[in-house]
């Protein structure tokens, strides 16, 4: 074997040696991956068993109450239909103002939350907090606490969905704001523009659809969160829900949600169209 | 090996990007396609490999027939690796994850979700090294320069063992010297292995020195088909469409 033939032959048994290496060290970052999966699936497991999803005896006692209360919710009873068409109405316009109310405590805040637009590290934690507080005080106690404010009626829940949104959409929106291309906003710093300037020419047409698709998500949501605002006087049709549930009128209740679900339907369906036109 | 009957492509719409056209591509040897953006390359590589169906004519594999049917398709694009424009690679996954992409086609779906196999990873690693990249096959993908990521590209094509290469503009995002890497890697490969490649560009130099033979596409059909040396001027001319003033040429 000539020399030179002997050192490739060692070259090749070198990347033999690297080869088998790497493999080495791809298997133990699989196992980590592999282990973080499995770490996960027993802590999901656990929940479902501590909060008896796996347990199928506490299902076997709910077989004859299902039965009944479908029987019971059969057929529909939509006589009262027409005192129905106002609070979905009420719903329908409280669900619009809440988003609106939402959109707009969300725009301020959302600058101060997203890392490149806030002034400094502590508006950057007050606004996260101030966030989190909101989204963690359910529209529902909102609610409670507005109609102690305001009384009865349409507003105290559209404050409520409003405050609570507030929470998530601004988050949403800084999450679209971290994300905006900063190349355009260093072409409007360069130009000598105001932090107003860069935010409304060069950030807000970047991110407008996605700022868009949040507040059409929000609204959809809100739509079907107020059916339950209703349920604590604060408006809508969520109040006829809870008065017919109450005297155990089960046809009427299966008729409300019937009419709740056509109109979830539309408002998802007006969404969708929203959405294609602001591509 | 492979070729194309009477095929054309119309684009819905009515727009003809080939008219019906005959050729065969031998097998071993490395053509280019050559051509200004827009003549009708792109069409003849997605008709190969069955991105676009013919509108009329055939695409026919020796050994399987025309390509028309699913199976015929199938098995015909086992053996057929494809280098794209882009690298096309997932971002967050490892170099070495990318080029078990190629390895799909050899796949059950059980061994899709279970992890891939040693023989496969090895052979992947392999793959890189051929490309000068196996010290970064745990490297995540994004991480890569333009030609590197565009060279994982060839060892996913390669990883798929494959006997036919083609490649859609695969140094048209690259800087010359990476070009260079790219298409001396290509070929090396190419030749060591007995593979049949098409390769579309639209450089004429690198065409010269990359191709056993270049076949010019112009407004849809081909206009000049030959070795590279029998590329002059002239033939360079009829393909881009570049109207010289009479005594210009003879004057070069």
């Amino acid at each position: 074997m000539s020399a030179e033939a002997a050192h490739d032959a060692m070259n090749a048994h070198d990347a033999m040696i690297s080869h088998d290496a790497m493999i080495a060290r791809d298997d133990r970052s699989r196992a980590k991956r592999l282990f973080l999966v499995a770490s996960l699936a027993v802590v999901v497991l656990a929940s479902m068993w501590t909060t008896g999803v796996l347990d199928p005896e506490r299902f076997a006692d709910a077989w004859p109450a299902i039965a009944q209360i479908s029987r019971e919710m059969f057929p529909p009873d939509f006589r009262r239909a027409s005192q129905w068409a106002l609070p979905l109405l009420d719903t329908f316009t409280m669900s619009i103002s809440g988003t609106a109310l939402a959109v707009a405590l969300a725009a301020p805040l959302s600058l101060l939350a997203a890392r490149t637009t806030t002034p400094s590290m502590i508006h950057y934690r007050a606004a996260r907090l101030l966030l989190n507080l909101l989204r963690s005080i359910p529209e529902l106690i909102m609610g409670i606490l507005f109609v102690a404010f305001v009384g009865f009626g349409s507003l105290p829940g559209v404050l409520a969905l409003g405050l609570h949104s507030a929470g998530m959409v601004a988050k949403f929106f800084a999450e679209s704001i971290e994300h905006a291309d900063p190349k355009p906003l260093e072409v409007a710093r360069a130009a000598g523009a105001t932090p107003f300037q860069i935010i409304w020419r060069a950030l807000l047409p970047q991110i407008l659809p996605q700022l868009a698709d949040t507040a059409i998500y929000r609204w959809e949501y809100n739509f079907r969160a107020s059916t339950v605002l209703g349920a604590v006087g604060a408006g809508g049709i969520g109040f006829e829900l809870i008065s017919s549930l109450r005297i155990l009128d089960y046809a009427q209740v299966s008729a409300i949600i019937i009419c709740i679900f056509v109109c979830v339907t539309i408002v998802d369906g007006v969404g969708a169209l929203l959405r294609e036109r602001l591509e | 090996m492979l070729g194309l009957q009477q095929a054309s492509v119309t684009y819905p719409g009515g727009r003809t990007a080939l008219t019906p056209t005959d050729i065969q591509f031998a097998e071993g040897q490395i053509t280019v396609l050559l051509g200004p953006s827009g003549a009708g390359k792109s069409s003849i590589l997605r008709l190969l490999n069955g991105l676009v169906p013919p509108s009329q004519g055939a695409v026919v594999r020796k050994g399987i027939g025309s390509l028309e049917q699913p199976l015929a398709m199938r098995a015909h694009r086992l053996s057929t690796a494809m280098i794209f424009q882009q690298h096309h690679l997932i971002g967050r996954l490892t170099v070495l994850d990318n080029v078990l992409l190629g390895r799909l086609g050899a796949w059950s779906w059980l061994q899709t979700i279970l992890p891939p196999s040693r023989r496969d990873r090895l052979l992947s690693i392999a793959a890189l090294d051929r490309v000068g990249l196996a010290a970064r096959a745990l490297d995540r993908a994004d991480g890569l320069s333009g030609g590197e990521q565009q060279r994982v590209g060839i060892a996913r094509a390669m990883a798929q063992r494959p006997s036919i290469i083609l490649a859609d503009e695969p140094i048209a995002s690259l800087d010359p010297a990476s070009a260079e890497r790219m298409l001396g890697d290509l070929r090396r490969i190419c030749c060591d292995d007995g593979l049949t490649a098409i390769v579309s560009l639209h450089q004429v130099e690198f065409a010269r020195r990359f191709a056993d033979r270049i076949v010019g596409v112009r407004h849809g059909g081909i206009v000049f088909d030959g070795p590279p040396a029998a590329l002059d001027d002239h033939a360079v001319d009829q393909i881009y469409g570049v109207e010289r003033p009479a005594g210009a040429l003879a004057a070069e």
